[in-house]
């Protein structure tokens, strides 16, 4: 069945939510146990779709949080404003059934290619970061990755642990916090610029790739930056996530 | 609205074209650019959705659904690799 | 069919009946939704035309705009995307002040926006005190994500028709399809008979 992850019809499909993960006050993974699921590779989403009695529906894209080979899952952040993250995040509970669709997208993937990976991560642009993180340390590929994440602050920051064992384990994870950061802070401080970039960019010739989420308007600054320093456009892989 | 790119209606164009499409190539009829349907402008959300080319922002792919049956209308791009 | 997502309702509301036309229902949102990048025209390159024939009639600044009678209006406006807005509040200039008193033989008018956008309405719905060419919401300058610095504002008919970043009208003898009526949707609109696309 892996084979029609790619090809063949998409079709709305039910599972059941097997377990729900408090990753910060605010945000929460969800796995689901899909019958059938064909398989996911690292950095596809799915789309989720709420129905509400009288056949009101919404519907709306979360990057699948787990790696190839696990049971699916996805991280959620609740927007204040928003229709079906705080469903999800504070309504939703095991053995609730959620309709979905998926896997998505053949562009902002991962399969384990050798050349080093740049992750760069907005907010809950980290998600599909992770996904590959996940990915690569399951595999035990020998693939030099490198992830910056930017966030508000500590307690905004998801999978914290799991991204510092990466760390540990011969990936090179730092993070930024814009607004706080808590006393004695060794990671930098304030919104990615060009020279962060510049900083933690793997050098042109190593022919590296990069990855780029979170919201437009830090999508489109890094991805600039990146091409700026000589990385080729096709080697700058773009995922925007809308926001401000 | 803030702008988003071809990842988000990688779903509806699956459905449409019966395969993953964001990482197919488009050439804009407009200004002959070649991308991938993933790095597409796309405005969702109004009556339709619409994709634009990032180098001119001419239309590329209008989308709209009625009844469950989803319209697409590729006349902005000269070329797209399915 | 989809199975019913236990616990969800979304943001709705109840309206009083008869309030909210056939398949809408209520939000306090105003969701912003476009077909492009919002323009940004600034007040002093900013005019509005009436045209004929592709040939200008008359034109305003802002400052000549401003110097014109404003209405402050309260209305419903209905989306095709089928939420409703109950009440809002807008400042503007009524398109029969613009249109004046000159009789014309156009039927027709085709609204023209920065950006390309444009629709089409009977030249009858957009007189007779109802479309206003609306540059105040709330009591404040009309955001640039709502159409600032003017919009077209026709609460009769569908939101669609309310035409954000409006430059100008054409007056035309014949209707012809603007930017969502070519893809589809109704040449008319009207939320009471639920005419969102074309044959409903």
């Amino acid at each position: 069945m892996a084979g029609t992850a790619v090809r063949g019809r998409l079709t709305w499909q039910v599972g059941t939510v097997s377990e729900v993960i408090v990753e910060t006050p605010t945000v929460r993974t969800i796995y689901v146990d899909v019958p059938d699921w064909a398989g996911h590779r690292a950095g596809q989403h799915l789309d989720v779709r709420l129905t509400a009695e009288d056949g009101y529906s919404a519907e709306r894209s979360y990057s699948i949080a787990s790696a190839p080979g696990e049971p699916v899952a996805i991280t959620v952040q609740r927007l204040d404003d928003g229709e079906v993250s705080p469903y999800l995040t504070d309504e939703l509970r095991p053995g609730d059934e959620l309709e979905l669709r998926g896997p998505i997208g053949g562009y902002f993937v991962w399969d384990g290619e050798p050349e080093p990976m740049l992750l760069l991560a907005g907010g809950s642009g980290v998600v599909p970061l992770r996904a590959m993180l996940r990915h690569r340390a399951r595999t035990g590929s020998a693939t030099r990755a490198r992830l910056l994440y930017s966030a508000r602050a500590l307690p905004d920051v998801i999978y914290r642990a799991e991204l510092d064992e990466y760390g540990r384990d011969g990936a090179e994870v730092s993070y930024t916090l814009t607004k706080q950061q808590p006393p004695g802070w060794s990671g930098h401080a304030g919104r990615v610029d060009q020279v962060l970039i510049e900083q933690v960019a793997f050098p042109v010739e190593q022919h590296p790739a990069a990855y780029v989420c979170g919201p437009t308007s830090f999508v489109e600054a890094v991805a600039q930056w990146l091409v700026m320093l000589g990385y080729p456009p096709s080697r700058v892989k773009t995922e925007r996530f809308g926001g401000k | 609205m803030t702008a988003l790119d071809g990842n988000a209606i990688g779903g509806l164009l699956h459905e449409v074209f019966g395969t993953e499409m964001t990482a197919s190539v488009g050439t804009c009829a407009s200004c002959g650019s070649r991308r991938q349907v993933a790095e597409f402008v796309v405005y969702l959300g109004g009556p339709g959705t619409v994709a634009r080319c990032r180098d001119c922002l001419a239309l590329l792919m209008v989308v709209t659904s009625r009844q469950a049956m989803n319209c697409v209308d590729l006349t902005g791009l000269s070329d797209l690799a399915v | 069919m989809s199975p019913v997502t236990r616990g969800f309702h979304g943001k709705r509301r109840e309206a009083e009946g008869g309030r909210v036309p056939p398949g809408q229902y209520v939000t306090e949102d105003f969701p912003v939704l476009s077909a492009g990048p919002t323009p940004h025209t600034k007040e002093q390159d900013w005019t509005f035309s009436v045209r004929r024939g592709g040939k200008e009639q008359k034109s305003w600044t802002w400052t000549e705009l401003h110097e014109l009678p404003v209405e402050q209006v309260t209305a419903d406006i209905h989306c095709v995307t089928r939420w409703s807005k109950l009440d809002t509040q807008w400042q503007g200039v009524s398109i029969d002040t613009l249109l004046g008193p000159a009789s014309t033989d156009a039927r027709y008018v085709l609204a023209f926006c920065d950006g390309g956008y444009t629709t089409n309405l009977p030249l009858a719905d957009v007189t007779g005190g109802q479309a206003w060419l609306a540059f105040g919401y709330a009591g404040k300058p009309l955001p640039p994500e709502h159409g600032g610095p003017a919009r077209l504002l026709v609460p009769h008919l569908y939101l669609w028709k309310s035409a954000k970043w409006v430059r100008g009208l054409d007056l035309l003898d014949r209707d012809e399809p603007g930017f969502w009526e070519t893809y589809g949707y109704h040449m008319y609109g009207d939320p009471w008979r639920e005419q969102r696309y074309a044959g409903d």
